[in-house]
């Protein structure tokens, strides 16, 4: 309040009347918006047809609440940010010339340590059975979108190539490592690279007819090429059982170590007591290692020739031509490689789940990994990751959420609202940072000194 | 022969839901450059309205005239599609005008995922069938039209001619035009910018509420996830019509309709939609702005 009185020009009761007035403006959209969807309810009857009831209640609270928000929004919350916004444009910026902290110097090998040391930390804090649901759902589970998005960024971020079907290359992996796995009984080790191979290769297929479209073309043709390969997967059912998916997909091994209870497993051969956290925490490894190769070779790529050719098609293919790159080579590359991380994620995601079906490779997926790199701000790998630690770490921290049931009765599932939290998050979080969490990258070649770019210096997806 | 006009009559019905959302699609793209990826569920919300609305008036006025319910639904549906959207405008694209290109991108693909997750939790995640509306078929030799898809294909023509009107003959389509080709110089000269967008968002909706209805009317079914297929095709017909064009967009609807059902009709059924992206990245393959786009002029 005191915010709202200091401001000048500008009286209190006017706020107070501008607040009401926005206040009632809101509460009449919400009415609006939500008179048929929230205020009546369409359900089955016995006999299967369509009833309708009023809930006129809820339809109530909806609007009282939005009212109300919005009266404290501009009451309080918006002469509060305007004063913080003063307050910061009067002290002169000389955040960059700030030598950064010991944490933000250190802050990759720091988190690098703490993930490899996550795994034993939680064992001894729950037991192994106890460990399992955070190994496998916060550690694994983030962890393969981190590498997803991780290889996606090498088309979206650096190459700036916007790719809608990116989960298809995923898939791809997944099947051949499910199919090859099952039919010729291949290693795991064996068919990593081969998934990889391939997925690259239906990469570069995809990469040919694309390569004269621009911006959104490419991207509705991508999105296409994604469904067309799930359509397959459906359909192919003599190869692929179609719905039903592949399952029984062999484990993968640790040098020839199953994790099983047979006398040469893992358990045995060490002495220790059978347990499927083992297989868990190795995978936690496992995908680990392989989003590290991914970051390495980024990172390497960036400062390779290719790589600055890559960044270089980003800002500007016109200009990219005239220097005489190769931007045929350039655009299937970052398509290839891009893909091919995809396939390495999708053997290893068919070796942890042990079943691989169509279901889990639509639209909504490469919209996910799409959205964490771009909420991670496009290009910086550990924006990337925090996006994935926030958005994928937050809706499995949904499903955790059983207190909830105590607050809004036991028929509450949180399940049913994770998406639709993911969504708004995915909205408010843009809005909020359109640059991301990470707005700015350092340049790969730089003249005489290195300085910080603003993420807003640089384009993207203009293919 | 029959059996041809049989399923040239049925991908018409269909082409012109198809051509109707694209026409939202195309629009907006025209105007600001951008995908509207939740339009495919702006469609999912206009169908949910004209599925309440129909057992609103089934329930409390019994035995009311079939074409007035379908009146009634198709001006309330419309003016709930045109409200939200025009509220999702303003509240998640309008913020990111001036940011980067793919910023008011995810916030779209943010806003689809809200809809269709929110007409499930509001609604109920089963599908919600209702009795037939219109059951009048007509023989005409070997070939069959119903009469919904009579109401379909005229509907979608009036609409069209009235919308053609609008966008060349009237000052709105002026200023959407010229907001189309020059945003800063539209506003310099006295167009205003943000309430044209805001009418061009509010347009699209009220054309894929009509498109909901029929669709509604059609198939006799509502799901939450009814959005995203449709809406995914008829972004395939405005890229394969060329985006920004409004004629395109509705040829590319015509021509994905028609597709389809020929080959569900001489073909696999399983396998049409890949024929409809495959068809698609032919195309584009050899036209890479579209049947009727205008070609982008590269500058440097």
């Amino acid at each position: 309040m005191a915010n709202a009185i200091s401001e000048p020009g500008k009286a209190p009761a006017s706020l107070l009347g501008q607040a009401i007035k926005e206040a009632v403006f809101t509460g009449l959209l919400t009415f609006g918006l939500f008179l048929l969807y929230i205020g009546f309810k369409t359900d089955q009857d016995i006999s299967n047809a369509l009833i309708i009831y009023g809930r006129p209640g809820l339809l109530a609270i909806f609007v009282g609440i939005a009212a109300v928000g919005r009266f404290l929004m501009v009451l309080f919350v918006h002469p509060w940010a305007k004063a913080r916004k003063d307050a910061r444009a009067e002290v002169p910026v000389h955040d960059i010339e700030k030598s950064p902290s010991l944490f933000h110097k250190h802050f990759l090998k720091i988190a690098l340590v703490a993930l490899l040391l996550y795994p034993p930390v939680i064992v001894s804090i729950y037991g192994f059975q106890g460990s399992l649901k955070f190994v496998d759902n916060f550690g694994i589970q983030i962890l393969i979108y981190v590498m997803l998005a991780w290889g996606l960024n090498i088309v979206v971020g650096l190459a700036g190539l916007l790719d809608l079907g990116y989960v298809a290359f995923y898939a791809v992996g997944a099947y051949s490592y499910a199919l090859l796995s099952s039919h010729f009984g291949l290693s795991f080790w064996l068919l990593l690279p081969i998934s990889g191979i391939l997925a690259a290769f239906w990469g570069m297929i995809l990469g040919f007819p694309v390569l004269r479209l621009r911006g959104d073309y490419l991207a509705i043709v991508t999105l296409a090429f994604g469904e067309i390969i799930r359509l397959v997967l459906i359909n192919w059912t003599d190869v692929t059982q179609g719905t039903f998916g592949v399952s029984s997909i062999p484990k993968a091994t640790l040098f020839g170590i199953p994790f099983d209870a047979s006398p040469g497993g893992f358990a045995k051969m060490f002495g220790l007591p059978m347990s499927s956290a083992y297989y868990k925490i190795f995978l936690f490894y496992l995908i680990l290692a392989l989003c590290m190769v991914t970051a390495y070779v980024t990172i390497r790529l960036r400062r390779m020739p290719i790589g600055r050719a890559w960044e270089a098609l980003r800002e500007d293919e016109i200009a990219c031509r005239s220097l005489g790159i190769n931007t045929v080579t350039t655009k299937l590359t970052a398509f290839s490689i891009g893909a091919m991380f995809g396939g390495f994620a999708g053997s290893f995601f068919a070796a942890r789940q042990g079943f691989v079906s169509p279901e889990s490779f639509v639209f909504m997926e490469s919209a996910v990994i799409l959205a964490i790199v771009v909420l991670g701000g496009m290009g910086s790998l550990t924006g990337i990751a925090v996006a994935a630690i926030v958005m994928t770490g937050g809706t499995e921290l949904l499903r955790e959420m059983e207190f909830l049931k105590h607050i809004f009765g036991p028929d509450f599932t949180p399940e049913l609202y994770r998406m639709l939290i993911f969504g708004l998050a995915m909205v408010i979080v843009m809005i909020l940072k359109p640059r991301g969490f990470v707005g700015s990258r350092e340049p790969s070649a730089f003249l005489k000194e290195k300085k910080a770019v603003s993420g807003s210096f640089t384009k993207e997806g203009h293919g | 022969m029959d059996y041809f006009i049989q399923q040239l009559v049925n991908g018409l019905t269909l082409g012109s839901i198809y051509g109707l959302i694209a026409i939202g699609y195309t629009m907006v793209y025209g105007i600001i450059g951008m995908i509207n990826f939740a339009h495919g569920d702006i469609f999912m919300l206009g169908g949910f309205a004209a599925l309440i609305v129909f057992l609103l008036l089934t329930t409390l006025f019994a035995g009311v005239p079939v074409a007035l319910a379908l009146l009634v639904m198709l001006i309330v549906a419309m003016l709930m599609t045109s409200l939200w959207n025009w509220a999702i405008e303003r509240v998640a694209y309008r913020p990111l005008r001036g940011s980067f290109r793919l910023a008011p991108l995810i916030t779209a693909i943010g806003m689809s995922i809200v809809l269709s997750n929110f007409i499930q939790v509001a609604q109920g995640p089963r599908n919600k069938p209702i009795p037939p509306m219109i059951t009048d078929v007509y023989h005409f030799g070997e070939v069959t039209i119903q009469l919904k898809q009579i109401v379909i294909i005229i509907v979608t023509a009036v609409l069209l001619t009235l919308f053609w009107y609008i966008v060349n003959k009237t000052p709105l389509g002026r200023a959407q035009r010229a907001t189309e080709q020059d945003r800063k110089m539209a506003a310099l000269l006295g167009v205003d910018v943000d309430r044209t967008i805001s009418i061009t968002f509010v347009m699209g909706a009220a054309l894929a509420a009509v498109a909901g209805t029929m669709y509604l009317m059609y198939y006799g079914v509502a799901a939450f996830n009814d959005g995203f297929i449709p809406g995914v095709k008829a972004f395939t017909a405005a890229v394969l019509g060329g985006i920004g064009s409004l004629p395109g967009a509705v040829l590319g609807g015509l021509l994905i309709g028609l597709i389809e059902s020929l080959w569900s009709a001489y073909f696999t059924i399983a396998y049409k939609d890949v024929a409809t992206f495959g068809l698609l990245a032919f195309v584009l393959i050899f036209k890479p702005t579209g049947i009727l786009g205008r070609p982008e002029v590269e500058k440097v």
